[in-house]
């Protein structure tokens, strides 16, 4: 069996924390990306740009719906994803109002931050 | 006087940033550039001369300069990213007043400016964020210029510059002109900042005088922009027009003490007659190339009213018709306000009055002066004064701004007057 282990916190917080802070932050999580993968429960993950990177997508009629800002809906909820290599934010979006769930629900785009990952 | 300098900041900067952002990749550090290089322009222009382009001069001194910020910085932070983008800016630098000179010859510098106008114009950014940072970058406002038009403090505006352009980075925003099956959708993105642009600067709410011009002018300059840089696209040419006719009757919208004065008491012979002559020429091409949609019928109102030398010449049931197809396509309360209110001049004003009453309860009205209002001015061409007096009191009430308000009053005590 398959998890989804979804990481919350306020990010407001995060960007109030010393360069010390944050970097301590990182090694632990360079230690915990690393024990996971030694005992061989690792099979992905990635931090995400903070939420005012996101971009909201949906196609109604045909049309897509672009708007700045993360997804903030409260009656629908995350349902899957999808981890995509694209050139930029236009190829990204093309990809996401492809998902069929666009044409109901939502996509949320969020960069994903650069780390060496296992 | 103005100096070569000033004249090639207010004329070229857009253009000479728009390249810069393409050849740096970033909007921070080619403002950045960009104001030095001008810098370095004041110091030495006045001594040796104007340059014989000085565009390619400016973007060649801001190429150098982005260089020598890139590799002052990487000493202290010796960041791998910084020290190849120097390697690459090194690399398009040879050759690069060659390359500018050229791409003036063949006008691949509107380009640039047209990219900018697609990023900055992007959907994935705010709308407000969209119209300031097209201000800021393409017509060259200051930040606080900005901030007083849209009556926004500083720090407001200024985070939302700052958070637009980051957005710009982190999520990757291209800097390219969308390709054809994307351009529709986004040239309508791009339309609609050009108008919210010259709306703010047209409308009569509050503040500066001079700004408000500064912002229809750059409005119609973005809309000619983006008439040439994108030819054959039909909506463009309707919204350009629509702010010319529009623009055309600016001096007589408000009298000397600053009070409203409505279309039908305008002197006319003040319009600005070149404006309404290429306003005309261009609605009339635009919609013999089908232009049809919302910018195109509110065009041919506004040239329909530029035709009439006076109020009464007005070709109402032509007005009327336009105002039904508007409906069609862009069914919105004031829309519909604006149709009662043309059918009250052409077919009377019982008749206006009946589709005002099927608006009464409209939610998106009920807040609104704009409909009380017009049923105030309806009654008063009736001489049901004490009617027309009751809507005028609603009216004043709801009134939004000073202007208004103080036109409203006026209207409310000559009611009381007859009364």
């Amino acid at each position: 069996m398959q998890y989804l282990l979804l990481i919350y916190g306020n990010e407001e917080a995060v960007g109030k924390m010393s360069k010390a802070e944050v970097d301590g932050i990182l090694q632990e999580y360079g230690e915990f990306t690393k024990s996971i993968a030694q005992s061989g429960h690792y099979r992905g993950g990635n931090e995400l740009a903070d939420t005012s990177t996101a971009t909201t997508l949906k196609m109604r009629d045909k049309k897509r719906l672009v708007t700045d800002g993360p997804f903030a809906e409260t009656k629908e909820q995350l349902g899957g994803y999808y981890l995509v290599e694209a050139k930029d934010l236009d190829e990204a979006i093309a990809l996401a109002a492809r998902i069929p769930s666009a044409r109901w629900g939502s996509i949320e785009v969020r960069p994903i931050v650069p780390h060496d990952m296992p | 006087m103005e100096t070569g300098v000033e004249r090639i900041y207010r004329e070229e900067s857009g253009r000479i940033l728009a390249t810069l952002i393409r050849l740096l990749g970033s909007f921070d550090l080619a403002e950045e550039v960009m104001q030095e290089a001008f810098t370095t322009a004041l110091e030495r222009w006045p001594k040796q001369g104007i340059p014989a382009n000085p565009r390619a001069w400016m973007v060649s001194t801001a190429h150098h300069k982005a260089i020598d910020l890139l590799r002052r910085r990487s000493r202290f932070e010796s960041k791998r990213e910084e020290l190849q983008q120097i390697a690459e800016l090194e690399q398009q630098l040879s050759g690069a007043d060659e390359i500018m000179l050229r791409h003036d010859a063949v006008g691949a510098l509107s380009d640039d400016r047209l990219r900018l106008i697609f990023t900055c114009c992007h959907p994935a950014l705010q709308l407000e964020a969209q119209v300031a940072l097209t201000l800021r970058t393409l017509c060259g406002l200051s930040t606080e210029e900005i901030a007083r038009a849209f009556l926004v403090p500083l720090p407001t505006m200024a985070q939302r510059l700052v958070r637009a352009k980051h957005k710009i980075r982190d999520a990757q925003i291209p800097y390219r002109v969308p390709p054809a099956q994307e351009l529709g959708a986004r040239i309508e993105a791009v339309l609609l900042v050009v108008y919210l642009v010259f709306n703010e600067g047209y409308s009569a709410s509050s503040g500066d005088a001079a700004i408000r011009r500064e912002l229809c002018a750059e409005a119609i300059r973005m809309g000619r922009l983006v008439c040439d840089l994108l030819p054959g696209q039909q909506e463009s040419r309707a919204l350009l027009a629509l702010m010319l006719l529009h623009d055309s009757r600016r001096a007589t919208r408000v009298d000397s003490e600053g009070e409203l004065v409505l279309l039908e008491d305008q002197d006319r012979r003040r319009w600005d007659r070149e404006e309404i002559r290429e306003g005309f020429s261009v609605v009339q091409s635009a919609l013999r190339a089908g232009a049809a949609g919302t910018y195109a019928l509110q065009a041919a109102i506004a040239a329909v009213h530029a035709e009439a030398d006076h109020a009464q010449a007005t070709d109402w049931k032509q007005i009327v018709r336009l105002y039904e197809a508007l409906l069609r396509i862009q069914p919105s309360p004031v829309v519909e306000l604006n149709h009662a209110a043309a059918v009250a001049m052409a077919h009377g004003p019982a008749e206006g009055l009946r589709l005002l009453d099927r608006l009464e309860g409209k939610a998106d009205l009920c807040e609104y002066y704009l409909l009380p209002a017009a049923r105030g001015d309806l009654l008063r061409r009736m001489q049901q004064w004490s009617e027309a007096a009751l809507a005028y009191r609603r009216a004043v009430a709801l009134a939004n701004n000073e202007a208004t308000r103080s036109f409203l009053s006026r209207r409310l005590a000559e009611m009381e007057q007859h009364g």
